[in-house]
C-alpha cells in the first residue's frame, strides 16, 4: 500500500471575488426559495396568483437554482482550486459579470416579456407562445442562459488552461499516472481530481447546450431553419443534467478540504478515489437519457444505459465519498460547529437522495412516475441537502470567529431547521409523487392538497432556517477575507 | 409499482440515515491510530461494496425485462389490440375514440404542435402509463386494460399556460 503525505495548506480567507460569488448566490438562493414557497402555497390554495405567474416563478425558479447553484460552487471550486494551480481573476470576475448579465436579460424575459416555458425550454415551446410571449422575451431567455453560459465555457477553460500547466494534463489531473500505474501516492488533491472532472464534463455538457441554444435562437427568427424536436431535447437534457451535476462535484471540495481538519485525518486520493472519480466522469456524461425514458423514438439501447448507469452512478456515491467522509469522522473526536455538521450532513443528504433518484430511472418505474413529484423530491434532496448543505458549511467556515468558538443556540436550531425541513419538504414532493401528482401543474386537483400543504409548512420551516445561515454569513463577512485558523490543522501522516 | 418504488426509497434512505446515525454518535471519542482503523474500514467496504452489488445488479437486470417499449407488451391471444389514435394541442386532446373494451389497446400518441405528455390515470387517479407526445413523431402505449371505469388523461410535459388543464377521459368497458 502506496504510503501517503498529507499537507494541508494554509487556511486562506476568500477573496473578494469569492465573497462576492457567495453573496449574490446567498441573496439569489433566498429569492429562489421564496418563489419555489409560493409555488407550494397556490398548490396549497393559500394563494391565488394564477398560471401566468405561476409558471414565470417556475421558470424563475428552475432556471435561476440551476444558475446559482453553479455561481456557489464555482466559488467553492476556484477558492481551493487556487490554493494547488495559478488562476485568473479576472477570468473569475468575468464570470460573475457575464452570469448578473445573462440574469437581467433572463429577468426581463420573464417580469417584462412574460416568458415562460420553464427552464427546460423543450423546441418548440419558446418559438410557439400562442401570442403569451414575444419572440424578443424568448430571445431574451434564450440568450441569457447562453451568455451565462459562456461565462462558464471561460471560467472551465482557464482552470483546465492551470491545471493542465501545473500537472501535464487533465489525464494527471485525474490521477490517472497513479490508477493505472503503480501508485506513489503522489496523486493530485482531491480538489484537483474534482475540478479536472467538473472542468471535462461542463466543458462538454456547455458546448452541447450553447449549440442547441443558439439553434433554437436562429429557428426562433428563420422558422425554415428547423430544428428536430427530439434532438432538441436530448441536447437540453445532456446540458441541463450536466451542468446541475456537476455543481455537486464543485461543492463536495469544501469537504474534502475542511472535513479533515475537524478530524484530524487525511482524505486520500487514492486508487479507489480515483478510480470513482474517473468512473464518474464518464457516467455523468452517459446518465442523460434517464431524462428521456418516456421518449420511445429513441434507440432502446440508448434508454437501457441511461437505466444501467442510473444503478452504476450510486456506487462512487455511496462507496466511495459518502463511505469516506464516514470513515473520517467515525471515532475521530471531531469538534461539532455548524460547518462540521453541515458538511457532514451534505453527504448525508447527497446519497440519501441518490436512492430515489437511481428508483426513477428504472425504465419501469419511471413509466409511471416521470413527471410526477416524484422527480422533484429526489433532487431537492440531494440538491438541498447535499449541495446546498455543503454552500452553507462553507459559508459557516469562513464567517467562523475563531477555532474554538462555539455556536449560538439559534445557528443550532436553524440546523435542525434546515435538516427537518428539507426531508419533510422533501419526503412530501416523494409522497406526493407515489400518488401520482403531476409536476409543474399550476392548480392541483382536490385531491392532491393535502400534500401539498404540509410541504408548505416545511418550506417555510427551512426558508426560516436559511434565513438565519445567510445572517450569519452576511454579518461575518468581515471575517471571511482574513487568513487565521479556524479549524486545526489535520495532522499528515496515513498508509 | 409507485407503492413498490416508495417502499424500497425508504428503506434504502433510512438504511444510509442509520449508518450516518451511528457514525456521529460514534465520533467523539478520538481513536489515535488511524492505521488500523482504515484497515477495518476498507475490509468492511469491500463486504458493503458486494452487498449493494448483489442487491443492485439483480434488480437491474430483472426490471429490464418487461419494458413498455416492447411491442409484445399489449399481445393477446383474443385478437389484436384496440387502437386509439392521440394528438396533443395546446391545450387540448384530439383522440379518434372515447370509449374501448377490456384487454389490449395501443395508443397511438403525436402532437400537433409542442411537447406534450400522455398520461393515463386509473378511476382511483392513479398514473398506470404514459408517453410523450411528440411533434414529428408516434409514441405507441401498449396497456392491457382489466379494469373499466373512466380513466382521465393528464398532460405530463409543461405545454404552457394551460398545461394544469389539459385533461380528457375515456371509457373502458361497458360502463
Amino acid at each position: 500500500m502506496a504510503s501517503y503525505t498529507y499537507t494541508p495548506t494554509p487556511d486562506y480567507g476568500a477573496k473578494a471575488g469569492v465573497l462576492a460569488y457567495l453573496v449574490v448566490s446567498a441573496v439569489v438562493l433566498l429569492l429562489m426559495m421564496v418563489f419555489g414557497l409560493i409555488m407550494r402555497l397556490e398548490h396549497s390554495q393559500y394563494t391565488e396568483i394564477g398560471g401566468l405567474w405561476f409558471y414565470k416563478l417556475m421558470t424563475l425558479h428552475g432556471a435561476g437554482m440551476v444558475g446559482i447553484v453553479a455561481l456557489a460552487g464555482a466559488a467553492i471550486m476556484w477558492h481551493f482550486l487556487r490554493q494547488y494551480v495559478e488562476l485568473s481573476t479576472g477570468i473569475f470576475i468575468a464570470n460573475l459579470i457575464l452570469f448578473l448579465t445573462g440574469v437581467v436579460m433572463i429577468l426581463a424575459s420573464v417580469l417584462l416579456g412574460d416568458f415562460h416555458a420553464a427552464w427546460t425550454f423543450l423546441h418548440p415551446l419558446p418559438s410557439t407562445s400562442m401570442g403569451l410571449w414575444s419572440e424578443w422575451a424568448a430571445a431574451a431567455f434564450m440568450g441569457g442562459l447562453l451568455v451565462i453560459g459562456v461565462g462558464f465555457v471561460l471560467l472551465h477553460l482557464d482552470i483546465a488552461r492551470a491545471i493542465i500547466t501545473r500537472y501535464g494534463g487533465l489525464g494527471r489531473g485525474l490521477g490517472w499516472p497513479q490508477l493505472f500505474g503503480p501508485d506513489d501516492g503522489n496523486a493530485p488533491p482531491p480538489a484537483v481530481v474534482a475540478s479536472t472532472m467538473v472542468t471535462i464534463v461542463n466543458l462538454v455538457g456547455l458546448v452541447v447546450g450553447a449549440s442547441i441554444l443558439i439553434m433554437m435562437l436562429i429557428n426562433l427568427y428563420v422558422p425554415s431553419f428547423e430544428v428536430d424536436p427530439l434532438l432538441a431535447k436530448g441536447m437540453i437534457y445532456f446540458f441541463g443534467h450536466v451542468f446541475i451535476n456537476a455543481v455537486i462535484y464543485m461543492a463536495v471540495i469544501a469537504v474534502y478540504e475542511i472535513l479533515p481538519r475537524y478530524t484530524q485525518r487525511p482524505w486520500k486520493a487514492n486508487k479507489v478515489f480515483l478510480a470513482s472519480w474517473t468512473a464518474s466522469t464518464f457516467m455523468v456524461m452517459f446518465i442523460f437519457p434517464h431524462h428521456l425514458l418516456m421518449d420511445y423514438a429513441y434507440p432502446k439501447w440508448f434508454l437501457i444505459v441511461g437505466h444501467i448507469i442510473g444503478y452504476l452512478n450510486t456506487f462512487p456515491i455511496l462507496i466511495v465519498t459518502g463511505y469516506g467522509a464516514m470513515m473520517i469522522v467515525y471515532r475521530s473526536g471531531i469538534r461539532w460547529d455548524m460547518c462540521s455538521r453541515l458538511l457532514f450532513v451534505s453527504l448525508a443528504g447527497w446519497a440519501i437522495g441518490a436512492m430515489p433518484a437511481f428508483i426513477d430511472g428504472t425504465i419501469t418505474v419511471n413509466y409511471v412516475m416521470h413527471n410526477t413529484l416524484w422527480v422533484p423530491g429526489h433532487f431537492h434532496t440531494y440538491l438541498l441537502l447535499g449541495m446546498v448543505a455543503m454552500v452553507f458549511g462553507f459559508m459557516y467556515y469562513l464567517v467562523k470567529p475563531s477555532e474554538h468558538a462555539t455556536d449560538s443556540a439559534i445557528d443550532v436550531a436553524a440546523f435542525w431547521g434546515f435538516v427537518v425541513g428539507t426531508m419533510g419538504f422533501t419526503l412530501s414532493f416523494l409522497y406526493s409523487g407515489k400518488m401520482s401528482v403531476a409536476r409543474r401543474y399550476a392548480g392541483h386537483l382536490p385531491e392532491w392538497i393535502p400534500y401539498d400543504r404540509i410541504a408548505s409548512f416545511f418550506a417555510a420551516l427551512l426558508i426560516a432556517s436559511v434565513l438565519v445561515f445567510i445572517f450569519r454569513f452576511l454579518a461575518g463577512l468581515g471575517l471571511a477575507g482574513r487568513d487565521y485558523q479556524r479549524a486545526s490543522l489535520a495532522r499528515s501522516l496515513a498508509t | 409499482m409507485q407503492e413498490t418504488a416508495w417502499q424500497v426509497s425508504l428503506v434504502l434512505m433510512l438504511l444510509i440515515a442509520f449508518g450516518v446515525v451511528y457514525v456521529a454518535i460514534n465520533s467523539g471519542k478520538r481513536e489515535e491510530d488511524y492505521g488500523p482503523l482504515v484497515k477495518r474500514a476498507y475490509g468492511f467496504r469491500t463486504k458493503l461494496f458486494w452487498a449493494v452489488a448483489l442487491v443492485f445488479f439483480p434488480a437491474m437486470i430483472y426490471n429490464l425485462t418487461d419494458l413498455p417499449y416492447d411491442t409484445s407488451r399489449a399481445a393477446s391471444s383474443t385478437g389484436t389490440p384496440q387502437v386509439i389514435n392521440v394528438t396533443g394541442h395546446m391545450w387540448y386532446w384530439e383522440m379518434d375514440r372515447d370509449q374501448v373494451d377490456l384487454g389490449p389497446v395501443e395508443i397511438r400518441v403525436t402532437s400537433g404542435d409542442v411537447n406534450h405528455g400522455y398520461g393515463i390515470y386509473d378511476p382511483s387517479l392513479r398514473l398506470i402509463a404514459q408517453t410523450q407526445a411528440m411533434p414529428g413523431y408516434t409514441n405507441v402505449i401498449r396497456h392491457t386494460f382489466d379494469k373499466a371505469g373512466t380513466y382521465r388523461v393528464l398532460c405530463m410535459e409543461y405545454c404552457g399556460i394551460a398545461h394544469h388543464n389539459m385533461m380528457t377521459e375515456f371509457k373502458v368497458g361497458n360502463i
